[in-house]
């Protein structure tokens, strides 16, 4: 296992990020942020507070869960795991801004699209990982992310928790 | 990979208090999915649910068809009551003709005990009993479960009332058993004629007052006294039944202060349960109906059959 982000550059990353999309969306007033389930969030979490230190104001955060929407739900059935989705206000006109710990094959950002829409009709989506670990296997990129890195097939990525703050590493 | 096996929910009988618990715990979910906006998601897409009823029941129907909908499966309901079997066909060939059309779940209900069962051995769906004769009706006593696990924080030493026709009744048999798998105190009260001689052998405490059992119950469940039960003298008419056993303001009184009123309906008001009660603040009676809903499809999800009992790959591979 080898440390890829540690908690101090994790930390710059987020404050990083919270500025361009501070920069980007003129403040966070008008932003939703949804945490996919169930390692996005933590993230969106911390980048809510790092938003909040930009700007006064509250940021509503909501989350996503993407079991019933996978594609691949009826062949990898049963999957009991089912998480409540949380959307705390109506997302109708609003930009959210979905954050899941690691993009990959991009599947997992397709479901929880699905299910978001299901809440309403967003003005925007934008995406937000920690880490983009590549090897996409539908059209979708994120806006914003800290790390991008190649890993060898069989490697995992994972963001966890050490302490209260969070790492990113690679594993076989 | 090996293809999982087809499993059936024929009954409480037969389900873990883990397997009870999952269920709840999925239905959750799905209660909070039918409060959105959109009350669908794609999972059963391209899945086939067949409901199939040889007894007339509005609710159960609609409540199953409601479910597969939302779950995007394809849903169709057959009324045998009104078809096939009045042209003379067979339980089997009925069966057969259903299995032909390759459905992956099938919802019976069927006047005759143990239908599901002999349908399960005949299929290669995945069998829901819907309620089956005297026998069972496994998803109407998890939507009560789950429906007081709204209201009460444990199963743990609730003591539940069910009260009323008891031996002609598959909600309370089915009742009694998911209960105490769960950990509650079952009490049945009801004319002696109307009281099974094995209830004891169920895991329930009898009451032959209605008064005595109601004292300090937190859970009361009416069930519906049927009219072809006064055909057979069962019962002497529903102004007896109602005088000792229908629950009214007074008699709601006995029970614990924060008791919750249930009951599985369709309501005879004015004979088990008086107007006052059905309508009053400690009723859950519509939110059973509620909670059905999202029971049933907590149960479709789970017992889809899937593809391959493949190893669940990682969200994002990663």
């Amino acid at each position: 296992m080898r440390v890829l982000l540690d908690a101090a550059s994790l930390k710059r990353g987020l404050t990083r990020v919270a500025g361009q999309i501070a920069e980007r969306h003129h403040g966070s007033s008008g932003l939703v942020l949804v945490g996919i389930r169930r390692g996005g969030v933590p993230v969106a979490e911390r980048l809510r507070a790092c938003l909040e230190r930009i700007e006064p104001g509250e940021v509503p955060m909501g989350t996503v869960d993407i079991t019933l929407y996978r594609d691949d739900a009826a062949s990898a059935l049963p999957n009991p795991l089912i998480g409540a989705s949380q959307i705390p206000v109506p997302l109708d006109g609003r930009h959210v801004l979905l954050v899941d710990d690691v993009v990959g094959t991009g599947r997992t950002v397709r479901a929880a699209l699905d299910a978001l829409l299901d809440y309403g009709r967003p003005r925007s989506v934008e995406l937000m990982a920690v880490v983009d670990r590549g090897g996409r296997e539908l059209p979708i990129q994120p806006d914003y992310c800290i790390q991008a890195v190649r890993v060898e097939a069989g490697e995992r990525v994972d963001v966890m928790l050490e302490g209260s703050d969070l790492i990113a590493v690679v594993s076989r | 990979m090996t293809q999982r096996a087809v499993r059936h929910l024929l009954g409480i009988d037969g389900l873990t208090k883990a397997n009870a618990l999952s269920i709840l715990d999925t239905a959750r979910a799905f209660w909070e999915m039918n409060r959105r906006p959109v009350k669908k998601a794609p999972t059963l897409r391209g899945k086939t649910v067949i409901n199939v009823f040889f007894e007339n029941s509005t609710r159960t129907r609609t409540s199953f068809e409601l479910a597969g909908k939302r779950l995007s499966a394809d849903v169709v309901n057959i009324n045998v009551a009104q078809s096939s079997a009045k042209k003379g066909e067979t339980l089997r060939d009925t069966i057969s003709t259903l299995d032909a059309m390759s459905p992956d779940l099938i919802v019976i209900r069927h006047a005759s005990s143990g239908a599901p069962h002999y349908l399960a051995k005949r299929t290669n769906a995945a069998v829901i009993n819907a309620g089956d004769g005297l026998h069972e009706h496994p998803t109407q006593a998890l939507l009560d479960a789950f429906t007081i696990r709204q209201h009460k924080a444990s199963f743990e030493g609730l003591k539940v009332l069910i009260c009323g026709d008891i031996t002609h009744s598959r909600v309370a048999r089915s009742n009694i058993l998911l209960l105490n798998l769960l950990g509650a105190e079952v009490r049945i009260a009801g004319p002696r004629t109307l009281l099974p001689r094995d209830a004891e052998i169920l895991g329930a405490r009898v009451f032959h007052d209605f008064n005595e059992a109601l004292a300090g119950a937190d859970v009361v469940m009416t069930l519906r006294i049927q009219q072809e039960r006064l055909l057979t003298a069962l019962l002497p008419n529903t102004r007896e039944y109602s005088r000792t056993f229908g629950l009214d303001a007074r008699r709601l009184a006995l029970a614990a202060p924060d008791a919750i009123v249930m009951h599985p309906g369709p309501l005879n008001r004015g004979v088990e349960i008086s107007d006052q009660v059905a309508d009053g603040p400690q009723s859950v009676v519509l939110q059973q109906v509620e909670s059905g809903v999202a029971v049933r499809m907590a149960v479709l999800y789970l017992y889809a059959p899937g593809g391959v009992d493949a190893e669940l790959p990682g969200r994002d591979a990663s």
